[in-house]
């Protein structure tokens, strides 16, 4: 058999003639220099490829290598605190091999093959092994205790096992023997195609809550464990600012960062950030457990279609070891914009402006690799996703936003409007919501507060009848509105500034746990009714706004740190006795 | 090699295709030798089988199927690189266009770059100080960073550009040299003309590297001018360890062209006829800025682009601000009512000043302030849009004081001379004093420790008196 050639290339699409060795979604070699391609498309005729790498000064007739697998990513320990390109090649170690700048076709190992692990080995010989469970484990990094899964879909009798000790990631631990008899060998690593979600025993329906330390989020629109968040926004909204917060401060086990198409800065600054910032969990840096992914908008742009399943991948891998992961994905947007960019050169017929009609269920497929799990092994892991979509022209209605929005059960919509008003987050209280709010009722009102939901609601409502309203002073002025009207326009003001926003560089403000997020709500609710009490009784709403009480409540998040929760109480009564002199005055004025 | 090949099979746009090649590369250079002795220079867009497509770069007027001879180089596009490049003048496609010669070349760099890779970047903390008020206190620009311009035709984005090159200043103890490079694409004689003399006029000719591609020139040829721009800009910054700022202007003609070519290859068009790639071809250029860890010089960008229709979700500025670190938007308004440079405070952001900014870079209430003055400029706004409803003796005095707060900080704050230096000293310094205008309980971004160090009434008070008397 000839060794196949390549017929045609178009930018990172290379076509050959007249084979029929390779199947669909397989990792292949192309050319001399060996750049990592995958099959995306086959007929009678003509073999598709996209090429991973830089394809300049590739040339027609050069050979194309079958690998026989598909396109998968190595998983073993070693992916924690690494920063990886597309398609899960090492990108300190590209450093190492070319210098500042990335060259193509590098062969390089995936994790530390020369790193030893301290390796307890779980299992003896003749214990009978099903596919998901652990056979050996150790410590990835200090955060992290790191089980290496028998591959899924493999099972049979342990006929070796190694005696516990330091292993490096492609020494033998174990040897199983199958039902036909067949032997295999396990190591500390194992594949996984990335386009194949790994399975899981039974899917769980989400009641706790990722609670990520940020008021609008926790409070007003909450995601669940094993949930789906989109962000969009336009430029400079906060987008990426939104996920660093989210990422820095939410109770998820693992970080999977996802740049994906995104500035190159940024992700410096991610890796840098991360790894001083002093985790409150572990007390260790952040990137202890954390694994980025970095296709920068420069880097190729079909390894930024691959970037987001080798993401999701990685997680559903720890997720099967019992975490529970987060995963960060800015931006979703680009991820389409390479489909749509591949799909042109396929010379597909395009859908809606451009984008290929299969957007859609590419998008549901990624989406619905999220959730809580039983695993395989009995633990419970969850895999979250936020992804920020970054909507053209900041408009809305565009393809990628709007079957987003179909397959997420969170929407966290970012507004310029107040992102010019430096109002941060700048997350539109109208405009988003979160399905998920009664699948979590119970947590929060058995965690936190019995009258937890009822006062999100009322804070909601106070919020919409603001708007209300604001759409009447926008005509004719405040001055017309009557006193219990404009309480409601000052108490929304409170409500924004002092609860809604949050200040992400102010050392106590940037976390804000659900206790105190809870108790300043109390507080804003219990001014507002005690004024509108006093209001009845005739006190002046003016003295009562400008007694200084209202810019009280504002400053809450910046005058009570976060471990004082008890001088809520102090506070309240100072309130009350200011506002109670009010009504005294009135009354001897009287 | 000297391999030829005769004539060609077909002609499309700027587009040739060649029959029975053997061995082109993806990406490669060709040279095309007319019958009349012409050259033409030509880059591999496509290989199918034994076929060539090229792309022409001074355009196929004259070619025809049978009088050229075609030549493969071997060498993706390339353009020489030294140190004499500093004073120097090329076309769009890196050729010598000033009669001084060739350059002795110390290497070739190939235009289109290798992406940076994430670990190797040093995060952008410097400033550099404009001298401009609205830029130095709430756009704060950052070496390593990219800041386009946004702005319209007919608005003074050249004027302001050539006072960031004139007056920008990197650290005072810093001895690095500064340089800039100019990109010129699509750009009418005139306004080429009128960087040219003002870099002159202002003594920083020879420390200028200029690509000019101009509105009558090709535009397969404008579509590599920043990349050759941004080739030499990246040697002289990590090879001769310069601070380097790029000048790339106007943005959306290179668009616009690489429209053009993109339609007469027959692609798929995305939003408004732009390529769907349109994206990363940007972001190809855009992320050229930066800085590596270890090695003293740096890539500052400072793109301009004019809105078509002043209309911002166009997509040449709607995905050059999603991959930018921010934007300087210039708004018609403003320059119509007097003020330079016409600053549109809110739409305008710097995304890596909060790092670069503070104690230990500039002052220690820099963002107190920056942050403050953005958040009062907003209510002005709004106080301004109830005015035009409901006239201006009806609003509430807190609205009137913000009216009042809106006209200074526009006339005092943004306003500046062309040859006007502010120091970041003064800029701030001015910022609290406008900001004293407004009562003490309207400042609620700030807390109350900074408010009490700054907040003054009466340089406030001293301030309108001058401006009274000022006229």
């Amino acid at each position: 058999m000839q060794q196949p050639v390549i017929y045609s290339i178009n930018g990172p699409v290379v076509k050959v003639r007249n084979t029929d060795i390779f199947s669909m979604m397989e990792m292949v070699y192309v050319g001399e220099r060996r750049l990592i391609g995958e099959v995306i498309g086959l007929t009678d005729e003509e073999t598709t490829i996209q090429v991973y790498e830089g394809t300049s000064g590739l040339k027609t007739g050069e050979p194309v290598a079958p690998t026989g697998a598909p396109m998968s990513v190595t998983l073993g320990p070693g992916i924690l605190t690494n920063i990886f390109d597309g398609i899960e090649r090492p990108l300190r170690t590209l450093e190492e091999k070319s210098g500042a700048f990335i060259a193509d076709g590098l062969d390089v190992p995936i994790l530390d093959t020369e790193r030893q692990y301290d390796v307890t080995v779980k299992v003896k010989v003749g214990t009978m092994m099903q596919g998901g469970e652990a056979y050996a484990s150790c410590l990835e990094t200090s955060a992290i205790l790191h089980l290496c899964l028998l591959p899924p879909n493999l099972s049979g009798k342990v006929v070796y096992a190694a005696p516990n000790g330091k292993y490096r990631i492609n020494d033998e631990v174990l040897r199983l023997e199958d039902a036909d008899g067949q032997i295999h060998s396990l190591t500390l690593c194992q594949k996984w195609p990335i386009r194949r979600a790994r399975p899981a025993a039974k899917r769980l329906t989400p009641s706790r809550p990722m609670i990520t330390g940020q008021r609008v989020l926790d409070t007003l629109f909450p995601i669940a464990r094993g949930g789906t968040a989109a962000i969009p926004g336009g430029f400079g909204t906060g987008k990426t600012m939104t996920q660093h917060q989210i990422a820095k401060w939410c109770d998820a086990d693992i970080i999977v960062y996802i740049g994906c198409g995104e500035r190159g800065n940024e992700m410096t600054q991610v890796l840098e950030e991360f790894t001083a910032l002093k985790d409150p969990r572990t007390g260790k840096s952040l990137m202890e457990r954390t694994v980025l992914i970095a296709n920068t908008s420069n880097m190729p742009v079909a390894a930024r279609e691959a970037s987001i399943y080798t993401g999701i991948t990685l997680a559903e891998y720890y997720r099967d070891m019992g975490y529970h992961i987060a995963i960060m994905a800015d931006s979703t947007s680009r991820w389409a914009e390479a489909l749509r960019e591949i799909s042109g050169r396929l010379e597909e017929m395009p859908a809606e402006e451009g984008y290929p009609a299969y957007l859609p269920s590419r998008l549901s497929e990624f989406y619905e690799r999220t959730g809580a799990y039983e695993t395989l092994n009995g633990r419970e892991g969850s895999v979250t996703v936020i992804g920020a979509v970054s909507p053209q022209g900041s408009d809305f209605s565009e393809p990628v936003t709007q079957n987003t929005r179909r397959f997420v059960r969170c929407f966290w919509g970012l507004d310029k409007a107040l992102a010019y008003a430096r109002h941060y987050p700048a997350i539109n209280w109208t405009m988003s919501y979160s399905e998920y709010m009664d699948d979590l009722a119970n947590y929060y009102e058995t965690q936190v507060d019995p009258r937890f939901t009822a006062c999100r609601t009322e804070i909601s409502t106070l919020l919409k009848e603001e708007q209300t309203l604001m759409d009447i002073v926008r005509l004719i002025g405040s001055d017309v509105l009557p006193d219990d009207q404009k309480l409601i326009i000052e108490t929304a003001r409170v409500i924004r500034v002092g609860f809604l926003q949050q200040n992400a560089y102010h050392a106590e403000d940037t976390y804000v746990p659900l206790n105190k997020q809870f108790l300043m709500m109390k507080l804003i609710l219990h001014v507002y009714h005690r004024m509108k009490e006093l209001l009845a009784e005739h006190v002046s709403l003016n003295e009562m706004v400008h007694s200084g009480v209202m810019e009280m409540v504002i400053k809450v998040k910046y005058d009570i740190p976060n471990n004082q929760p008890e001088r809520f109480g102090v506070l309240t009564q100072q309130i009350d006795s200011m506002l109670n002199a009010l009504r005294k005055q009135k009354e001897e004025v009287l | 090699m000297s391999l030829q090949y005769f004539g060609l099979h077909s002609i499309s746009g700027s587009l040739v295709v060649l029959d029975h090649v053997k061995g082109a590369q993806f990406d490669e250079m060709a040279r095309i030798v007319l019958d009349d002795g012409t050259e033409r220079t030509g880059r591999v867009a496509m290989l199918e089988g034994d076929k060539a497509v090229l792309q022409i770069f001074e355009g196929t007027h004259g070619l025809s199927l049978n009088n050229t001879r075609t030549q493969f180089t071997g060498r993706p596009m390339e353009i020489p690189l030294s140190a004499d490049l500093l004073g120097r003048v090329f076309t769009g496609a890196g050729r010598p266009a000033d009669g001084l010669g060739e350059v002795m070349p110390e290497k070739f760099g190939d235009i289109n770059g290798l992406p940076l890779n994430p670990v190797s970047r040093q995060y952008p903390r410097n400033y550099i100080e404009t001298g401009i008020s609205s830029i130095d206190c709430l756009m704060t620009l950052i070496r390593g960073q990219k800041l386009p311009i946004f702005s319209g035709t007919g608005l003074s984005h050249n004027k302001l550009a050539v006072q960031i090159v004139q007056q920008a200043r990197i650290a005072k103890d810093d001895n690095a040299e500064f340089a800039v490079v100019f990109a010129a694409m699509g750009i009418q004689n005139d306004v080429a003309d009128y960087f040219r003399r003002s870099f002159a006029e202002s003594g920083v000719l020879q420390n200028v590297v200029m690509f000019l591609n101009l509105a009558n020139d090709p535009i397969v040829e404008r579509i590599i001018t920043p990349r050759c721009a941004l080739t030499a800009a990246e040697y002289l910054a990590y090879e001769k360890h310069m601070h380097i700022l790029v000048v790339m202007t106007d943005m959306t003609a290179y668009a616009e062209a690489l429209r053009e070519f993109s339609s007469s290859k027959g692609e798929i068009p995305g939003r408004k006829g732009f390529p769907g790639y349109l994206y990363s071809d940007l972001a190809s250029m855009y992320e050229r800025a930066g800085i590596i860890e270890g090695v003293e010089g740096s890539v500052t960008q400072l793109p301009i682009l004019t809105m078509p229709n002043d209309d911002i979700t166009h997509p040449v500025p709607d995905l050059t601000g999603y991959i930018t670190e921010g934007q300087i938007v210039l708004e018609r308004g403003l320059e119509q009512s007097g003020v330079y440079p016409p600053i549109a405070v809110l739409p305008s952001l710097s995304r890596l000043m909060k790092d670069g900014i503070g104690e230990g870079y500039t002052r220690g209430d820099h963002a107190a302030v920056a942050n403050q003055l953005f958040a009062s400029y907003a209510q002005v706004q709004d106080a301004r849009s109830l005015a035009s409803v409901i006239g201006e003796e009806e609003l509430s005095a807190l609205d009137r004081q913000y009216l009042e707060f809106g006209k200074y900080f526009e006339s005092c704050f943004l306003s500046q001379g062309f040859n006007e230096n502010r120091s970041m000293e003064e800029t701030l310094d001015l910022g609290w004093t406008l900001l004293s205008l407004l009562p003490k309980s309207a400042l609620d971004r700030v807390d109350d420790q900074m408010l009490s160090a700054h907040y003054d009434p009466a340089a406030a008070a001293a301030l309108k008196e001058r401006m009274a008397k000022n006229g």
